[in-house]
């Protein structure tokens, strides 16, 4: 399977997937570079055949487990010091909901 | 410049244990010389005078000890340090003041290191140049002209300009060594798992590792001993003893040792010059009793497109953090945009291009669709490139090749064309798919345009001890410790 053609609408999809507001002139410049991006990765096509198996991660992982223990940690000033807007000891988001 | 600034970690070191001199005079002399010349080469984002001296004072006071007490470090701008201003290269991070330090800090702190500031690089990691910064490019102290490498460019440029004689890098695709070979440094990646990803911030979590940049291969070996070891902050830590890299670099011995060399990484594409000095350290490398012979590893040459796909699509993940709600920056919340407007708007002024080309390529290879094609095929790839290594090493004890293909690329050459840019790391990548560690150390200038060579030695996983034997004895056959006496004064 070669790489397909991407068009300025397949970018602005993914853009909207990624939450990236690109203007038209990115999703442009940015969908003739993907092309050739793909065209050339897409080399990974070539060799691996239905019997390999992939590997995710270099080494074997297992999952680690730890007492749940109640241990010090970031104090809410600490953890909101950073934040773009703060209230009430929370973090002040913008609306989430559609309402006006 | 300051005598100081000349001598190696270890001789530093030495001087301070002795009170020769004091850790406090050793830290000015390089916060001197970064204030002289770091305005041409660019190599700090952010240097932190007084952590810095109130280290040294922790140090000469006798509160902290370790083989490197009083020796300044560089550290990329990509490691978290509490209440010192953490960027990764981006502008969706500039003005954060992380809450934490990274478990390598802590190490480092400990040991008596001294963290003098923060250090270039592309915006989170992501590029061969630090072209992709979005504070400016750091230059090659070799010729101003030309990149230092990256993405940890300023690490390598520090290193090279003496404004520290050791530094931290962070490798996903060839970050520590492809900077290190184009500086004329010694640059290595541990094991993957071998040094705490914790505080690291993420680019490619399967494939990030920290590691040591240096001047010379102990150096590098002694730093590398300080921030190795199992972390339970990072569960891919791995929980064993770590290989004995400190005596390697001290032995460099590598009579009987087979090392193969990469077939697959030569020839057209490669500068001759790079070529030259290659070919002529692997003869060196033979005369000192090395048995030398030529490995195929037919599936590196797949290693590159399934690293495009692989690190994009991890990255396209890791980067869903930066989401304007609960630290970074936040663009356009004027109190009637939705939050997912908020979070789109942010990322796209907060990100550069080189991060958007990536995360949109990542989502695509993630895509419904798609998928199978390109993640899952490169992942396969992954498997047959681990099978290359696994099988070299029946026959071999190391593989060497050169670090990258040509010498330092001038500013510019490359930023507009991502394909010319990735073929940079196109040597580097193998060992980072397969977890194995690898390190470029200094092999000479090109006959061709008189810049600095990287060979690179690439070794099994937990094995980090054979690279730093073979690095040494390259050091050793050539004086390529004292390559940097050639560069031109900055």
């Amino acid at each position: 399977m070669a790489a397909a053609a991407i068009t300025r609408d397949d970018v602005a999809h993914l853009a909207r997937l990624a939450r990236i507001a690109m203007t038209d002139e990115e999703l442009d410049h940015l969908a003739g570079q993907l092309e050739v991006i793909l065209g050339a990765v897409a080399r990974v096509q070539e060799v691996a055949a239905s019997d390999v198996p992939p590997t995710s991660h270099a080494l074997p992982l297992t999952n680690v487990y730890r007492a749940d223990e109640p241990r010090p940690s970031l104090t809410d000033d600490a953890a909101l010091a950073a934040a773009p807007a703060a209230e009430d000891g929370r973090f002040r988001v913008p609306r989430i909901l559609d309402e006006a | 410049m300051s005598e100081l600034t000349l001598l190696t970690a270890t001789e530093l070191a030495d001087l301070v244990a002795r009170r020769e001199v004091s850790a406090v005079e050793v830290t000015q002399a390089h916060l001197d010389r970064i204030a002289t010349v770091d305005a041409k080469v660019n190599a700090f984002l952010y240097v932190d005078t007084d952590g810095a001296l109130d280290q040294a004072r922790r140090v000469d006071a006798g509160e902290v000890s370790g083989p490197l007490a009083g020796v300044p470090l560089a550290l990329k701008d990509i490691i978290v340090t509490k209440g010192v201003p953490t960027t990764a290269g981006s502008k969706v991070l500039e003005g954060w003041r992380p809450p934490y330090d990274a478990t390598i800090v802590q190490r480092m702190r400990a040991a008596g290191i001294v963290v003098l500031g923060k250090t270039n690089l592309d915006e989170f990691a992501m590029g061969s140049s630090t072209e992709h910064s979005a504070y400016g490019p750091s230059r090659n102290p070799w010729d101003l002209d030309r990149t230092p490498g990256g993405s940890g460019g300023g690490s390598s440029s520090a290193v090279a300009a003496h404004l520290a004689p050791i530094a931290i890098g962070t490798d996903t695709g060839g970050s520590i060594r492809q900077p290190a070979a184009v500086t004329g440094t010694v640059g290595a990646k541990p094991t993957y798992g071998g040094v705490s990803r914790f505080g690291l911030v993420a680019f490619s979590s399967s494939l990030d590792q920290a590691g040591p940049c240096a001047r010379t291969v102990v150096d590098a070996a002694l730093l590398h001993e300080v921030i190795a070891g199992h972390d339970p902050c990072d569960s891919t830590s791995i929980d064993a003893p770590v290989p004995p890299v400190v005596s390697a670099a001290r032995d460099g011995d590598v009579s009987g040792m087979r090392i193969g060399v990469v077939a697959e990484f030569k020839g057209s594409g490669y500068q001759p010059g790079v070529l030259a000095r290659f070919d002529e350290t692997v003869a060196l490398l033979e005369e000192a009793g090395a048995d030398v012979h030529e490995v195929s590893c037919p599936h590196f040459d797949y290693a590159l497109p399934a690293y495009y796909l692989i690190a994009p699509s991890e990255a396209s993940s890791n980067l869903a953090r930066y989401d304007a709600m609960r630290y970074g920056l936040r663009v356009g919340d004027d109190e009637l945009r939705s939050a997912e407007e908020v979070m789109a708007l942010t990322r796209d002024a907060g990100f550069g291009d080189e991060v958007k080309r990536r995360i949109i390529l990542g989502t695509y290879a993630l895509s419904a669709g798609y998928y199978d094609a390109y993640y899952g095929q490169a992942q396969k790839v992954r498997t047959l490139i681990s099978r290359d290594f696994t099988a070299a090493f029946e026959r071999v004890d190391v593989l060497v090749s050169v670090t990258t293909p040509t010498t330092a690329f001038r500013l510019g050459e490359r930023v507009e064309d991502p394909m010319a840019m990735y073929l940079a790391d196109l040597c580097t990548i193998p060992s980072n798919l397969y977890g194995g560690p690898a390190m470029s150390v200094p092999c000479g200038l090109s006959p061709d345009d008189g810049l600095p060579v990287g060979f690179q030695i690439m070794a099994p996983v937990q094995a980090d001890d054979r690279m730093y034997r073979v690095a040494a004895a390259v050091e050793r056959l050539l004086g390529s410790d004292r390559l940097l006496e050639q560069a031109p004064a900055l």
